[in-house]
């Protein structure tokens, strides 16, 4: 399990995270929600070990992140940020195989191509393999990022916004294989979630920052309510539910 | 990936006719006399050619650019400056001029020094945009450039004699003592370095994939950037500066073997530097009869090809 414990980061004078202390539940999905600038990316960041912490800890089943070795850390919990600039030109096959060096170092051996295959598989990704990924629409970059991450194979995936700058049609495809990843594989996903509505439609458990604190953090039929969405987004947000799911109408609200 | 293997055995296959060429036509039976010291500028150039690759390469996979080199961030530059200042401060006959071991050690520390301050400043922040950093480099080039001009202006007419010796880069009067030394720094530097060639492959990924793949992305950064300039310090000391040598080499090689394997990358950089220099001072010495030196070839082909590469890189960007 991944605990943190009264972690924080200042950037110039402001508390970007400001003492947040949350567990992440084993086995399940857990959405950060939040308004802009609420601290949800730094926090991701922090729990992965691409930023620093200025104060508080992150404990991996109960021992410090920052004792990890590099490469053993990079075989338990993985993580993709929202911007993925490159200066080299990789086939989708070529990216989901880097998902590798943390076992293989780049020799690949027969077991890594097999997972190398899975994972491609799994993000419906087998006929274009082989196409450059500048060539690709950003649906299927995205997709062939995500399917890097898979192939990496860890306990804890963890995601910054996977769904910017797709579509509907790519996003819900995204969101139902980070659904059987948790409930066909067993992983754990923390996922960074700029619309609520994926947040209430897809995952077990939300947690809510806003200024750099957790204002709310429990399963996801108790956070989205309009009174905790007030507290949350400054907003009065009706809720509908429909098909069993709960849809928060804020295009109106004030 | 074959193909890139027979790319890569035709293009040794090519060094090996260049060197046969240049070692053996008309050598008229001198054995003792011209053979070894051909062998010798054939070593030079060897090691010259290496030590560029390998720097430009690496260089420009943790700078994440593919147009500026240490050269032209101003370690050409630099040597130039250290050069005009040992002779305008403690004159040509004194020791740090005249011994080129002593004066090879020198331009070493000051170059390498010089780039670890730059890269400080320079790199500390990722995905600054190519050009403010083209043109930090241009900016700190041409001042140090002015410096020593200078001081080249106020300079005894003799004593600047010994300075123009050092500001074209040469093999015609090589000091063999110089190259075994060079060439234990450069086979040591590249040993140690190759072992970093899989964690480079990652590192074109950008910062956080790489820490995501588990590679401790800034010391792999720094120890790269301290092996890079140590390699081109190297063979500016020996030979020179040739300020487009390496754009060109490493150039040629990303368009020649589309791949992101730095061990292939690398490898086609260094055969291609090594075909360039030791074919080219083939045609300057045969051709050309000496009317002309390498690196002003090799400067003004690299100048027109850097020209090229900033169109284009304008033009897509």
């Amino acid at each position: 399990m991944i605990s943190v414990k009264e972690i924080s980061k200042v950037f110039g004078k402001k508390k970007v995270v400001d003492a947040v202390t949350v567990d992440i539940q084993p086995g399940k999905i857990t959405s950060f929600i939040g308004p802009n600038g609420a601290g949800k990316s730094t926090l991701l960041s922090m729990v992965s070990r691409l930023m620093n912490a200025d104060s508080g800890e992150v404990l991996l089943d109960a021992s410090d992140v920052k004792t990890f070795k590099s490469n053993d850390f990079a075989q338990r919990v993985s993580i993709l940020k929202q911007s993925n600039f490159m200066n080299v030109r990789l086939t989708i096959r070529e990216l989901v195989a880097f998902g590798r060096f943390p076992y293989s170092k780049g020799r690949l051996t027969a077991e890594d191509e097999a997972k190398v295959d899975q994972a491609i598989e799994y993000m419906n990704l087998v006929e274009m393999q082989d196409s450059f990924l500048d060539e690709l629409s950003g649906g299927q970059r995205q997709r062939a990022f995500i399917a890097m991450v898979i192939a990496q194979d860890t306990e804890y995936v963890l995601l910054d916004e996977p769904l910017n700058n797709l579509d509907m049609k790519h996003s819900v495809q995204i969101m139902k294989i980070l659904r059987k990843l948790v409930d066909e594989l067993g992983k754990t996903v923390v996922i960074v979630l700029h619309d609520i509505n994926f947040a209430s439609v897809y995952s077990d458990h939300i947690v809510a920052l806003k200024d750099g604190r957790i204002v709310k953090d429990g399963p996801t039929n108790e956070i989205i309510n309009t009174e905790a969405l007030r507290e949350i987004y400054d907003m009065d947000i009706p809720i509908q539910e429909l098909d069993n799911c709960r849809i928060c109408v804020y295009f109106n609200s004030k | 990936m074959r193909s890139n293997k027979t790319k890569l055995l035709i293009m040794l296959a090519l060094v090996v006719v260049a060197t046969l060429l240049y070692v053996f036509q008309d050598l008229n039976g001198s054995y003792h006399y011209a053979l070894p010291r051909r062998l010798m500028k054939v070593l030079a150039m060897a090691i010259t050619g290496i030590a560029i690759a390998y720097a430009t390469v690496t260089f420009q996979t943790i700078t994440h650019n593919r147009i500026l080199t240490p050269s032209i961030m101003g370690i050409d530059s630099m040597y130039m400056l250290l050069q005009t200042l040992i002779i305008f401060t403690l004159g040509s006959a004194h020791i740090a001029a005249a011994n080129s071991t002593v004066n090879f050690f020198i331009s070493l520390v000051g170059m390498v020094g010089f780039a670890l301050i730059l890269y400080r400043f320079m790199f500390r922040k990722e995905g600054q945009p190519i050009f403010f950093l083209l043109l930090v480099g241009i900016i700190v080039g041409t001042l140090l450039g002015s410096l020593t001009t200078f001081l080249q202006v106020l300079i005894d007419p003799n004593e600047f004699m010994n300075v123009q010796d050092k500001m074209f880069a040469s093999f015609n009067n090589v000091d063999v003592s110089l190259v075994w030394i060079a060439l234990v720094i450069v086979v040591v530097t590249i040993a140690y370095g190759w072992t970093k060639m899989s964690e480079l492959d990652v590192l074109s990924l950008g910062r956080d994939n790489a820490r995501n793949l588990g590679v401790n992305y800034d010391g792999v950064v720094k120890t790269m950037l301290i092996l890079s300039a140590i390699l081109i310090a190297t063979s500016t000391a020996l030979v020179g500066p040739i300020t487009f040598f390496g754009l060109i080499v490493a150039n040629l090689a990303y368009q020649f073997f589309h791949t992101y394997k730095h061990s292939v990358l690398v490898t086609g950089a260094m055969l291609f530097s090594m075909i360039a220099l030791i074919g080219g001072q083939w045609i300057v010495e045969r051709v050309f009869t000496f009317s002309t030196t390498l690196s002003v070839i090799i400067n003004f082909v690299g100048g027109i090809y850097f020209i090229y590469l900033l169109l284009r890189e304008s033009r897509s960007s």
